[in-house]
């Protein structure tokens, strides 16, 4: 396996003296994809949160592999972190209301270039057009609104703008779970491409876990803010250890008619 | 399919939405048949007109909707027949319709349900609404209902509020409130996308043990292929406003002949092995123009499509 570029260690995060995440512990790889996975109410987005730092965890450290080396994200400051930010990106779950509607797409995709001090007009605009070719949306859209797109357009716009700095580190807050399934088709191929052509490491968090065991190369699943199992993707999903993981694959409804829902009974389980 | 006993038999419908910049055909041609005492799913992906296709079965289409053309033929179990799209909108069959002998489940139990009642008042009130009963009867009624659905502790949840509630008991309570006077078709609108897979999975399974108690009709909208093989006897595959195929469950999910169908089915992840890309609609459904209009041709095997003559097997004419 290649080299870690993030170490989570203790991580915790109490909402009103109730625990969110607890003692959250795990390494992220250069280049994979790790899910996280759970209900609502799991702790999953908190998690994700925290290592953004778009709210502080309340115990732990998030140790990152930055292009000058390793730094502790809970240990610096706003101004520290700024530069920071450039290499951890992340794309929304609502690709409506994540982009405000009064920009452009091409205010919206720069709008990150022009906060980390790219100046150059130029410059901008020829990796715009490169971000944009990446993504696979026309030149023609830079002068548009966003409702003029379809939600998988928009999610692509979405994708730009988090790709645009070249970050190492892009976190997918249930990217893929608003679209339809042939749209959402379209963007986990997108997302597969990029990560093989930029070397991208994902953490992708969702409740879909089809989606999961498709792109996912391990996987965390997190019940009542705990990490209750965490494996390689194809050993949790074909010979899951813990009781909740069984409940949750036991409930995914199989579109083939001849293998029945039957989901576990969770009071029986004492979940 | 032409059914022996449909309860609905929906016949050309055809819906506009007529605005200042034009008219958008949202329905063209939609014809299918609910069986009685089966459950029918809808499939289909955003603006394919499965939702509205509801919406003009409990005639709730608002200007600027506007039902064009066609026919909803119901046949009451009574034998009692009519077309619901000439209705008067005064005609009192058109309440006796709505919540009486068709009721509604909707996808967000949050939006369905008032916030400043309580959960028994809510209950109640739609027998209420159908029966000359007193309320006492009515409440007692709800908290049998409520109790079917998997509700315990009654009597104090019953005068809670929604708010008070999770997810998956909301969806419970809505379940309750359409199933409370006894339709004859209950129409599920996406019951279970705004729930948890595993609580999705305890509503998918109180929705079929409830209509194999009671022995309604369900019809299932959907988007979810997962669902439509645990759910459905019968499937109705649309695309913008336009029925593409019709079969049973397991010749639509297993046998699919409509390039839309086998693209819809190519393109959940989670099927084939990792690290396959996944088909999307174009690369199955290629250069062929789906959105152009064929008429549904009835083939031996007893299901509908709607593909040229020249693209279907022989062995099927």
């Amino acid at each position: 396996m290649s080299e870690a570029i993030l170490e989570v260690r203790g991580m915790s995060k109490f909402f009103d003296g109730v625990p969110a995440v607890e003692d959250v512990n795990f390494d992220l790889f250069r280049a994979e994809t790790l899910g996280i996975v759970g209900e609502s109410g799991s702790g999953k987005t908190t998690l994700a949160r925290c290592i953004l730092r778009a709210i502080n965890p309340d115990e732990g450290t998030a140790r990152f592999l930055s292009e000058g080396g390793w730094v502790d994200l809970h240990a610096m400051t706003e101004r520290q972190l700024v530069p920071l930010r450039r290499e951890i990106q992340m794309v929304f779950q609502d690709p409506f209301a994540s982009l405000n509607p009064r920009m452009t797409v091409q205010e919206i995709i720069e709008e990150p270039l022009i906060i980390h001090g790219f100046r150059n007009r130029r410059e901008r605009q020829q990796k715009l057009l490169q971000i944009l070719d990446l993504v696979q949306l026309a030149q023609d859209s830079m002068t548009r609104y966003p409702h003029a797109f379809s939600g998988g357009q928009r999610q692509r716009i979405g994708i730009a703008r988090a790709l645009i700095l070249r970050p190492s580190l892009v976190v997918c807050d249930e990217s893929v779970s608003a679209l339809d399934v042939s749209v959402q088709a379209q963007i986990i191929n997108l997302l597969e491409d990029l990560q093989h052509e930029l070397g991208l490491t994902y953490m992708f968090v969702a409740h879909d876990l089809s989606v999961v065991k498709h792109i996912c190369d391990r996987v965390l699943v997190m019940h009542r803010g705990k990490v209750v199992e965490a494996g390689e993707i194809d050993e949790v999903f074909n010979n899951p250890q813990e009781d909740y993981t069984k409940l949750l694959l036991s409930a995914i409804p199989s579109p083939d008619p001849d293998i029945p829902l039957d989901p576990l009974d969770r009071h029986a389980l004492g979940l | 399919m032409e059914m022996e006993d449909p309860i609905v038999s929906i016949r050309n419908l055809a819906l506009a939405f007529k605005t200042d910049v034009g008219v958008t055909k949202a329905l063209s041609d939609v014809s299918f048949d609910v069986p009685r005492g089966k459950v029918t799913a809808v499939v289909g992906e955003s603006g394919s007109g499965k939702s509205v296709t509801a919406n003009c079965i409990m005639r709730l289409i608002q200007p600027p909707g506007e039902i064009i053309g066609g026919e909803i033929n119901l046949t009451t179990n009574d034998g009692e027949s009519y077309d619901i799209v000439q209705l008067d909108a005064k005609d009192p069959r058109i309440h006796e319709l709505r919540g009486g002998l068709i009721s509604m489940v909707f996808q967000e139990p949050m939006t369905a349900l008032s916030p400043v009642h309580t959960v028994g008042d809510q209950v109640s009130e739609a027998i209420l609404c159908h029966r000359d009963v007193s309320k006492a009867v009515a409440w007692q009624e709800a908290a049998q209902m409520l109790q079917h659905v998997g509700i315990d502790d009654i009597e104090r949840r019953m005068k809670m509020y929604p708010f008070e509630f999770s997810g998956g008991m909301r969806q419970r309570v809505v379940i309750a409130m359409a199933l409370v006077c006894n339709p004859e078709l209950l129409i599920c609108d996406e019951p279970t996308t705004a729930l948890d897979v595993t609580i999705q999975a305890e509503i998918l399974t109180l929705i079929r043990r409830l209509q194999s108690e009671l022995s309604n009709t369900v019809l299932f909208i959907t988007h979810d292929l997962g669902v439509v093989a645990q759910m459905a006897d019968h499937v109705v595959v649309m695309y913008q406003g336009r029925v593409l195929e019709i079969g049973s469950v397991r010749q639509v999910l297993k046998d699919p002949l409509h390039p839309y169908s086998r693209g819809l089915l190519a393109a959940i992840p989670g099927l084939n092995d990792k690290r396959e890309r996944l088909s999307t609609i174009a690369s199955v459904v290629g250069d062929r123009d789906i959105t152009t209009a064929h008429p549904l041709v009835t083939l031996k095997d007893g299901r509908q499509i709607s593909l040229p003559a020249s693209e279907i097997p022989e062995h099927l004419t």
